[in-house]
């Protein structure tokens, strides 16, 4: 009878439902892997990790509720204090810096040129270098007191300083480091200024505009959305990352803290000291800041990025 | 989305990742008509610029082959002898011969390609091709994923891996490949799928195919261009993974060549630079031979999702 009912039900929806169905099991076929992975390694662990930022855990003792200790303790933190104050200088620094080098050098790059490969190619493997501890090496050699800049200025007569053991030159090396990477979103400009139908320009040249003018009522307006998107990827990753300033300072986060990263004082509380509580604390503090700072960016979109569909 | 802007309409196949190359054929007359002199300005200033990004990593390679103490003494790049002292000295000033280490990060790095590769599409083809419930919301949880920094999740993941007693073994670096955390290529690839015209799914369908079929026999090997943008962002990001492997990889045996190339700042002073140039250019030559050969993917992906 039930197997009747089903078979009439089917016919009448012409076995839409049925195919639909079907689909629908598929498809978390498809998906099982994403599923376990997304339930399993990112919303359980996030709910573990929320828990344990109100507890004191060191991994040997079961976790001790605390309430908002750790919170509080934050706040009156002073090296975490100053860790924001280091983050937020790098990513406020280097990300705009960053973009503007990579958009500067697509607009040279994006005039049909000979050798267009060729200088890509090559503007865009320190993207690839960059993030690894060999580049951060070198970097430690290129600007320590003997170091491969200062055997350079030397040529010329000038004699510069430890650039990583002084507080106020080690992080501008990072930021530089970070800087140098700009081969990536460039090559993302580079995709976006194809897409500008010439016939603008070739319209706005007709009605007399300038260089100057054309740059700033065709190509950023219609470039905006691409800028946006840089902003947005370059924010989230630079307030997340670690190995340089890590590589750079030889795991100290020195001189005098002034490189000490957000991320590297997570690590050296989380897992040099077995503050697990506390470190999943900072970690909330991180999800909020960098949530924040991509809200802010959205809001943010709605006066200077231009849809034109 | 703006990448949903940046796709153009042919009959290319391909059409997602094709932006470069189609937009370049597209406006190259526009600009035909310069001056020589402002031209060869211009490659003046490139080639400064080029030179001046790239003399680190050539001094770099060419320090390397010289005696180490040259390190601090020359910044030229003229090369008069070659010194293999700091490749021998390197490969050995670790606890283990750095192939040790090499051949870790080689497991490593295949593993986290396959994994990637299998779970990421099939998690795209589900998004891009079939209708389900909570789809809508399950993309968006997805997209919001590659927001959320790792230090939120690494610490009761440690938790959990080091009370499983997977601390020191590879499950916690390539369990998250196979399970499709790597959400940004979930992205990448249901963008290229969207790209790929319908009709051959319904081609399919109607010859009896179910989605297994269509998805193997049919999407998969269009995909190709997508598959190998993942890759070859995997291997690149895989090789050069730090932090992760820094918290799991505390026993020098399973180490992989990042985590070993920082032991070298922990052993010694300024005086083992030479050893860590020589392994720093053995551990770059993978990313540098990927670039090479690989390049055409990585541009054309780069410009698809905006990836590093």
């Amino acid at each position: 009878m039930s197997a009747l009912g089903e078979l009439r039900s089917t016919a009448k929806t012409g076995g839409h439902a049925a195919t639909r169905k079907r689909e629908s099991k598929a498809a978390y076929l498809f998906l099982l892997p994403w599923l376990l992975g997304f339930f399993g390694l990112a919303v359980l662990p996030m709910a573990a990790s929320l828990y344990l930022a109100f507890t004191d855990y060191n991994l040997i003792r079961p976790p001790e509720w605390t309430g908002l200790e750790n919170f509080t303790r934050m706040f009156e933190d002073a090296r975490l204090m100053n860790s924001l104050r280091v983050t937020f200088t790098y990513v406020i620094v280097s990300v705009p810096l960053q973009l503007v080098f990579a958009l500067v050098v697509a607009m040279i790059l994006d005039r049909g040129m000979r050798g267009l490969p060729f200088y890509r190619s090559i503007f865009y493997l320190p993207s690839l270098l960059g993030s690894s501890v060999a580049i951060a090496i070198l970097w430690r050699q290129m600007f320590g007191t003997s170091g491969l800049v200062n055997q350079l200025l030397a040529m010329i007569g000038i004699e510069g300083p430890g650039w990583i053991s002084d507080p106020n030159t080690a992080l501008g090396t990072i930021i530089l480091l970070h800087i140098w990477t700009f081969g990536a979103p460039m090559l993302i400009f580079l995709a976006g200024l194809r897409q500008i139908p010439a016939m603008y320009y070739e319209a706005a040249e007709v009605d007399g505009a300038n260089r100057v003018q054309r740059f700033f009522r065709i190509t950023l307006p219609l470039l905006s959305p691409i800028i946006f998107f840089n902003l947005v990827l370059q924010l989230i990753g630079s307030f997340q990352s670690f190995t340089q300033a890590y590589i750079v300072s030889g795991g100290t986060g020195g001189p005098a803290d002034s490189t000490m990263f957000y991320t590297m004082y997570l690590y050296q509380k989380g897992f040099a000291e077995l503050d697990m509580g506390y470190a999943s604390a900072m970690a909330w503090g991180l999800v909020v800041i960098i949530g924040a700072f991509t809200a802010l960016n959205f809001i943010a979109s709605k006066w200077w990025v231009f849809y034109d569909d | 989305m703006t990448i949903e802007r940046t796709r153009p309409s042919g009959p290319d196949t391909s059409a997602t990742v094709a932006v470069v190359t189609q937009g370049a054929t597209r406006r190259r007359p526009r600009r035909s008509a310069r001056s020589p002199l402002s031209s060869i300005v211009r490659h003046a200033v490139l080639i400064a610029g080029a030179v001046l990004m790239i003399y680190p990593v050539l001094w770099l390679l060419v320090s390397s082959l010289r005696p180490a103490d040259a390190i601090f003494r020359d910044p030229g790049l003229l090369l008069t002898g070659i010194d293999f002292t700091n490749y021998i000295d390197g490969w050995n000033a670790l606890e283990y011969p750095f192939g040790n280490y090499l051949l870790n990060s080689v497991l490593l790095v295949l593993g986290s390609i396959v994994g990637n590769l299998v779970s990421c599409a099939l998690a795209a083809y589900a998004f891009a091709r079939l209708e389900f419930r909570g789809k809508r919301w399950m993309f968006a949880a997805m997209l919001l994923t590659i927001m959320i920094p790792i230090h939120v999740i690494i610490v009761p993941q440690y938790i959990f891996f080091s009370q499983l007693g997977l601390v020191n073994t590879y499950v916690p670096l390539l369990l998250p490949k196979f399970l499709a955390t790597d959400a940004f290529f979930v992205f990448l690839m249901v963008q290229f799928i969207r790209g790929i015209p319908r009709d051959l799914d319904e081609a399919a369908r109607i010859d009896g195919a179910g989605h297994p079929r269509i998805f193997f026999q049919v999407i998969l090997p269009l995909m190709v261009p997508a598959l190998a943008a993942t890759a070859i962002f995997t291997f690149i990001g895989s090789w050069n993974d730090f932090f992760s492997a820094l918290i799991y990889l505390t026993d020098a045996r399973v180490q992989t060549v990042p985590v070993a190339l920082r032991s070298f700042i922990d052993t010694s002073g300024s005086s083992s630079f030479g050893s860590m140039f020589a392994m720093s250019i053995v551990s770059l030559i993978p990313v540098f031979l990927v670039f090479l050969f690989g390049q055409r993917y990585l541009v054309k992906g780069i410009a698809t999702t905006g990836l590093k």
